[in-house]
């Protein structure tokens, strides 16, 4: 097969399955009514905001052979921080700053210990995710920080909900970042070297990649989109929580593979990644409709992740050919 | 007599490639066959299916004189067939004597019967006269040549009939491999059919009996290895006559653009000292270990340097990052394709542009329409036999990825060329081509490191020799004043010949 028309089926490949979720949702005369509407695709597209932000970076990072563990807790202390910030009277322009800021700045030190010391990433973001989390926990003193009314809350707020028009802020927020980091990890130097890193960091260095500089780029850009996932995390619950977001990066990781990644590096795409949080939604969502309870969503969930990445391992391996020599 | 094994008009398609298509041969017990072909001949296919990977479309099989045919590689196992892979497959982190009787570990109710384990690998290592390996020490901490024979004693556990080495001197120096052929030779004294495979023809023909060539997956001669004409031989190979497989072309030396002086690694090299001209080709002789990879590593940054100076074009600049030498027009293809020289899951393109993505950009962004047809212009120089520039690298043959890993060189218009071992593991027709790249790099005004252990091909390219043993760099001398024996002395750390 052409590889130009392989890529572009593997790249549908993640569609097809959405497509499919999306008809299994569609196809129940009881449930259609309420799933297949306007109103419920806005629900739907803002509850995939904060998992599509974190899969951004998260999708970075994984193509560069590494992993994030400590998301989750990232989440919960910019939220914390947003709130906090707020409630002091800041600037709506100065939180978001200092918040997506905040989240870039763990993720630094999670990229200079890795670089620097040449650590797992696993082990050193497992250990950020408990630092981090007790870090909000402390600074939200173990409660939620509940500001007033302010600015902030129209990011993620449902105007209008029946209607799919208009989107909240947030989702254009993630649709536009979606498409600079598509061009930023395909057509830029700093992309092509994300994939070099992750399918074979020796080569990378051989080739002239200043590989620890680039591993500390990943995680820090990374941690930004974190951040501002955090922040979007605030926005919908308009208080900062320091317990939210418990294992989100376990959703985000999800997304990011469904969508055709490799934990093993070199492969994934933003668009695979952005499909892969839709559908974590619209199985969230459409299961709920069905009035289904939440530990058999679990357990769909669950077993959508495996498929999914096992018929894409099934594909890829019936598409190798086999060389002789 | 009934031979050990004899193979049919054997033929095996992957979709509409033809693999084998009419395969025959046969072995005697107690033989070495040669089994010849240039990379992409077949010969791997051709093993897999008597080693049970595949199963033959069509053909027939013969053991013993019984139809055999290996559904799973267990069964060719059990059936009395070896084979032992060019990429060598011990478990690093276990000894050697748990390597050897892995997946056979003699046991009573479940419990490993650790006397009669160490006696079943002692009696393989003595069988092999190899009865001084250090039995506990792991697997991954011995040399090479080393694992090689426990991967032999491996198979040895196993009392096989049959026994298929994949090309196993590829990365071994002159003396292991001698060593190694006496373990052959040792075998099929015994009564072990052997069938060889490599590409060095000067080693069939001293280790083996007979030969089988193979072309395009067809079986297209064979005979009796005493008295063949190894031109004869290539030409089947070939399917023409390789007339001169190393070029002579004439070419200008010019200023030194690279001084080495007493340049010392962490560990290796010791002391290294050369200069590089324009123009010049120079090769480095030495056996495994001698520090020849860390040199060039430790020149290029790779590696750090304790002590010594580089100096490029004039500027002196010891310990300057791989982008820095990089910058500077000093390029290093590294020993190890698989490891480090590619992103095996890359595509061509990616490959070759990586370290100079600036001629494939448009205002900043990487255009693939431009990376493709850069590459595609370099895979026609090359002859780079590839379903397109987007194909991944590492579905093509050595010899078509290490003409890639060469462009990446090219591409980023090297003017000092450091190629560790440029032409392992790599089929005669594209060894003939890339000495003939070498030669007009030189001819261009580019300087060429070129570091191998075999000899013939440093004598015949080479303007100038250099030998190093144990970390240390022993001896320059334009390539005239060498001959193979003396290179071979100083490499084992012999005194110098006096000149005559």
């Amino acid at each position: 097969m052409n590889p130009r028309i392989a890529r572009f089926l593997s790249a549908l490949g993640p569609l097809f399955g959405l497509l499919f979720v999306i008809g299994i949702f569609s196809a129940s005369e009881e449930v259609r009514p309420y799933f297949l509407t306007g109103g419920n695709f806005k629900i739907i597209l803002t509850q995939t905001v904060i998992v599509a932000i974190g899969a951004l970076g998260m999708t970075l990072i994984i193509v560069s052979g590494g992993i994030d563990l400590s998301v989750g807790s990232v989440v919960a202390l910019t939220s914390v921080f947003a709130a906090k910030m707020v409630l002091q009277g800041f600037d709506p322009v100065v939180v978001v700053l200092l918040t997506v800021l905040m989240g870039g700045f763990i993720g630094c030190v999670n990229g200079t210990i890795i670089a620097s010391f040449r650590m797992m990433p696993f082990i050193v973001t497992l250990g950020m995710m408990g630092v981090v989390r007790g870090a909000a926990k402390w600074m939200g003193n173990n409660q939620t920080v509940n500001p007033p009314k302010n600015p902030l809350n129209a990011l993620m707020a449902l105007s209008k909900p029946q209607e799919l028009i208009p989107l909240p802020m947030g989702v254009w927020v993630a649709a536009a970042l979606a498409v600079i980091m598509a061009v930023v990890l395909r057509q830029t130097v700093f992309g092509r070297y994300i994939f070099a890193l992750g399918s074979n960091e020796a080569t990378a260095r051989l080739c002239g990649i200043r590989v620890a500089r680039q591993k500390i780029l990943i995680y820090a850009l990374a941690g930004l989109f974190f951040g501002l996932s955090g922040l979007m995390q605030f926005s919908r619950l308009t208080q900062g929580d320091p317990s939210v977001a418990v294992g989100l990066e376990l959703d985000i990781i999800a997304a990011v593979v469904i969508g055709g990644a490799s934990l093993s590096g070199g492969t994934g795409s933003i668009l695979g990644s952005m499909i892969g949080a839709l559908m974590m939604a619209v199985l969230r969502n459409g299961s709920n409709q069905m009035g289904m309870p939440t530990y058999m969503q679990e357990i769909i969930i669950g077993i959508v992740i495996v498929l999914a990445v096992g018929l894409d391992k099934w594909r890829q391996s019936r598409g190798v050919r086999q060389t002789g020599s | 007599m009934t031979p050990r094994l004899v193979m049919r008009n054997v033929k095996k398609s992957f979709g509409a490639t033809r693999a084998l298509c009419g395969v025959s041969l046969e072995v005697q017990a107690g033989e070495v066959l040669a089994l010849i072909g240039e990379n992409g001949a077949g010969k791997s296919t051709l093993m897999k299916v008597l080693s049970g990977a595949y199963l033959p479309d069509d053909g027939t099989i013969e053991l013993d004189g019984r139809p055999f045919v290996p559904g799973d590689p267990l069964h060719a196992r059990q059936g009395g067939i070896e084979m032992i892979y060019q990429e060598l497959t011990l478990a690093p982190h276990l000894s050697i004597e748990e390597n050897i009787v892995l997946g056979g570990e003699p046991s009573r109710w479940g419990w490993l019967d650790r006397r009669k384990r160490r006696a079943l690998a002692m009696s393989a290592l003595h069988e092999l006269d190899q009865g001084d390996l250090p039995i506990d020490a792991p697997a991954g901490s011995r040399p090479i040549a080393e694992q090689q024979i426990v991967e032999i004693a491996r198979a040895l556990v196993r009392q096989p009939k049959v026994l298929i080495l994949d090309e196993p001197t590829s990365s071994l120096t002159k003396r292991d491999a001698e060593s190694l052929f006496r373990v052959i030779r040792r075998l099929r004294d015994r009564g072990v059919s052997v069938i060889y495979i490599s590409h060095f023809l000067e080693e069939c023909q001293a280790l083996s009996d007979r030969f089988t060539v193979l072309r395009d997956g067809e079986s297209v001669g064979s005979g009796v290895m005493a008295g063949a004409d190894l031109r004869e031989i290539i030409r089947m190979m070939v399917g023409r006559e390789v007339k001169d497989i190393y070029p002579r072309m004439p070419h200008q030396l010019g200023e030194p653009v690279l001084s080495v002086r007493r340049l010392a690694g962490r560990n290796k090299p010791a002391s290294v000292s050369f200069d590089l001209r324009a123009g010049e080709i120079l090769g480095v002789a030495g056996l495994v270990g001698a520090g020849r990879t860390e040199s060039l590593r430790a020149i290029f940054g790779l590696d750090e340097t304790r002590d010594g100076s580089v100096k490029v074009f004039g500027t002196e600049s010891a310990g300057l990052s791989p982008r820095r030498r990089l910058d500077q027009g000093v390029g290093l293809l590294s020993e190890d394709r698989k490891a480090e020289g590619l992103l095996l899951g890359r595509s061509l393109s990616d490959n070759l542009t990586l370290t100079r993505l600036g001629p494939v950009s448009r205002m900043g962004l990487v255009s693939d329409r431009l990376q493709a047809t850069t590459t595609t212009a370099w895979m026609k120089r090359l002859d780079v036999r590839a379903q397109g520039a987007e194909q991944a690298i590492g579905e093509l043959s050595g010899g078509n990825q290490q003409k890639v890993a060469i462009g990446r060189l090219l591409h980023h218009e090297a003017r000092i060329l450091l190629l560790d071992e440029p032409t392992r593991g790599i089929d005669v027709g594209s060894k003939a081509q890339i000495y003939r790249l070498i030669g007009e790099l030189a001819v261009a005004g580019k300087s060429i490191v070129f570091v191998s252990s075999y000899l013939p091909e440093l004598l015949g390219i080479c303007d100038t020799v250099a030998v190093m043993c144990r970390g240390t760099l022993v001896d320059v001398r334009p390539v005239e004043r060498w001959t193979e024996h003396e290179i071979m002395a100083a490499a084992i750390g012999q005194a110098p010949v006096p000149q005559s």
